[in-house]
């Protein structure tokens, strides 16, 4: 390997003002980030669609699934101008190829971007950080063999591989579990953890040598607590900042998926909770472009405005738990 | 030098028959077969399936299958020997008789140069897309890192942050609807790609995101430059403020900038096959995305193992480059 590592040592313990009345580390964070207006804004819209996602069922204006018999491809009431078929009112984003209201799916689309944002990340902190520990910490021959696994993953083109998982186990039970979408987590947290592994073992590295954890060891800690009460709340911020930037790769995946057609099964059944996903909206408008650009235009304003959002927040909160790191990046 | 060359490129090995090994295993744990999984094409009967089976291999035990796939084997039938990967055979297409998997990717219409195959065509947009990237985003980079909080410097972080956020898809949405559906200023159903007037659109989608990628990390290493105690020595010297900027400042600043190059190219390799398709570009990409949807096992296997090929390549050479450039790093040894 050639790659110089940067130093990574985040001391964030030296930042805490003498002068003034201690404040924890969360919260100093937290007041620099609200301070930080494109992370409110970002905050402001990730909290939005939370909200769309689990209330999709209250605000949706109609069922996302019911056919409307001969109102296909309306446009919406205020471009009327596309097609010659009139607008009706009740369709605020019109109609798609089989007469369902966009608006109302778009809404539900939400939930599956949502969802496919947050648990995958989830396994991949819980597999990343205990892998990256261990083998930061136990060093040797362990930490050799988990990190060549981790370079032949990293090696592997990760959206090739969620492709295959998709196409060949989509038949499959697990491919059916929710429509499918278990196999998605599945797919995207064995490939995404790396990463995350990586990061913690470097700082696992670095922090190691630090004092305090030798005078830990001094006075007889247990290898298990040094690793989970010393080292682990002291490479807490790089995680949350690499947790955030995680996401909108999720989504973004999420939704290729969805568009070349392998990622969600949409549902039939309104009873399902998942019922479409951004990514198969737009597979489905990609046909009616001309005459219906809003079943396109609709979801990739949600992924695009999302995306942005996760994005700001992810700036913010690095701004926010490492100072030092402002407007390097 | 030489070792740590011939190292990296033996850890090649492991790497594609890792990316093979997993891609069969999980292709070949698909149910069903490849002849019957496809609903809406006439079904095969059991004889002969059972021959077509028995051409292809598929009636042997698995590991026998890799190792054929890889090394080759004996075909059962004709009792010829069939050389695998190691001779560049991704073996026959299940889905388009007669053809080979190499031969749709790489072999180009009858009349044609090698350019003009699937694999020359994605080569030459990935390209197109790489040199746009540098040549407007390193500009871009140094100019906003010149003249750091003024307007422009705003404009070009702004224009930059969307880059990296916005996927190329839901860009591409945007602007072929915009221009194509609106303003009907470009034709979207292009068939003849020769002519490079179309290639604009693609081309300008796939290599956003590296353009603002490379613009914000060519800013950020140029405002960590100008700080340098040997930028101010070379003012004091005397030197014009364009050497200094392109001699002293850029030569440094540019290191960072070529690590990314790697993963970019990357990027721009698997990222294609997204944008080929939208833009039904003659490419690998879609060639790709046809074959996911048409279950073709043994293409999509093959074209896998060639993006992970490139993938590797592009990593390993921006690694080399990178000990040239930059005579701080020492091999490890």
């Amino acid at each position: 390997m050639t790659t110089a590592q940067p130093a990574t040592t985040h001391n964030i313990v030296e930042l805490n003002d003498v002068f003034r009345p201690s404040k924890s580390l969360g919260q100093e964070a937290w007041s620099r980030l609200i301070r930080n207006k494109a992370s409110v804004f970002g905050m402001i819209v990730i909290t939005f669609f939370i909200f769309l996602a689990a209330f999709a069922s209250v605000i949706a204006p109609m069922n996302p699934l019911e056919l409307h018999a001969g109102k296909r491809f309306l446009p919406p009431p205020f471009d009327q101008g596309i097609t010659n078929l009139k607008a009706e009112s009740q369709f605020l984003l019109g109609t798609d190829s089989l007469g369902r209201d966009v608006l109302s799916r778009v809404i539900y689309g939400a939930r599956v971007s949502m969802v496919v944002g947050f648990m995958p990340t989830a396994i991949i902190l819980l597999l990343g950080t205990t892998v990256g520990m261990v083998s930061g910490y136990i060093g040797g021959r362990t930490d050799n063999l988990l990190m060549r696994l981790t370079d032949v993953i990293y090696a592997f083109p990760d959206l090739l591989f969620f492709i295959i998982v998709m196409v060949a186990l989509r038949d499959t039970f697990i491919g059916q579990l929710m429509n499918g979408l278990i196999l998605l987590f599945a797919a995207l947290a064995i490939v995404n953890w790396v990463g995350v592994a990586r990061l913690v073992r470097g700082q696992v590295l670095s922090l190691k040598q630090k004092e305090f954890v030798e005078a830990a060891r001094c006075i007889g800690v247990k290898d298990a607590r040094i690793m989970f009460r010393h080292i682990l709340p002291n490479s807490l911020g790089p995680l949350i900042v690499s947790a955030a930037f995680q996401i909108p790769g999720l989504i973004i995946t999420e939704a290729i998926l969805g568009y070349l057609g392998v990622g969600l099964r949409p549902a039939t059944d309104s009873a399902d909770f998942f019922i479409t996903s951004w990514g198969v909206l737009m597979l489905d408008g990609q046909s009616a472009i001309n005459s219906q650009p809003y079943m396109l235009l609709a979801p990739a304003i949600c992924v695009a405005l999302v995306v942005l959002s996760f994005t700001f927040l992810g700036d913010g909160l690095r701004d926010a738990l490492d100072p030092r790191m402002r407007g390097t990046q | 030098m030489v070792t740590y060359l011939i190292r990296r490129l033996f850890w090649l090995i492991p790497v594609l028959v890792t990316v093979s090994a997993v891609t069969f295993i999980i292709m070949h744990s698909a149910p069903g077969g490849p002849w019957d999984t496809d609903g809406e094409r006439r079904q095969v009967d059991a004889a002969t399936e059972k021959s077509l089976a028995a051409y292809y291999g598929l009636d042997k035990p698995m590991w026998r299958q890799f190792y054929a796939y890889i090394i080759g084997d004996t075909n059962s039938q004709s009792g010829e020997y069939v050389c695998g990967m190691v001779c560049g055979n991704l073996g026959p297409s299940y889905r388009q008789r007669g053809r080979t998997v190499q031969d749709i990717l790489f072999s180009a219409p009858e009349g044609k140069t090698f350019w003009q195959s699937r694999f020359g065509y994605s080569v030459r947009l990935g390209g197109m897309a790489l040199a746009m990237a540098i040549f407007i985003g390193i500009p871009l980079g140094i100019i906003a890192a010149l003249k750091q909080n003024t307007i422009v410097d705003y404009t070009a972080l702004f224009v930059a942050t969307s880059g990296i956020s916005v996927p190329s898809f839901v860009l591409a949405i945007f602007l072929i609807i915009i221009f194509a559906s609106k303003l009907h200023w470009i034709n979207i159903l292009v068939d003849d790609w020769t002519q490079v007037k179309y290639w604009f659109m693609p081309m300008s989608v796939l290599g956003f995101g590296t353009m603002a990628f490379t613009a914000r990390l060519t800013r950020s290493a140029m405002l960590e430059v100008l700080r340098q105690d040997y930028i101010r020595t070379a003012r004091a010297k005397g030197l014009g403020e364009r050497v200094v900027v392109l001699r002293h400042m850029l030569k440094n600043a540019l290191i960072p900038v070529i690590t990314i190059l790697g993963p970019a190219l990357a990027g721009l390799v698997t990222g294609s096959f997204i944008i080929e398709t939208m833009f039904s570009f003659p490419g690998m990409g879609r060639a790709y995305v046809q074959a996911i949807s048409q279950r073709d096992y043994s293409m999509i296997m093959g074209t896998t193992v060639i993006y992970a090929l490139l993938v590797a390549v592009a990593n390993l050479s921006v690694d080399v480059v990178y000990v040239f450039v930059d005579p701080r790093i020492r091999l490890e040894e």
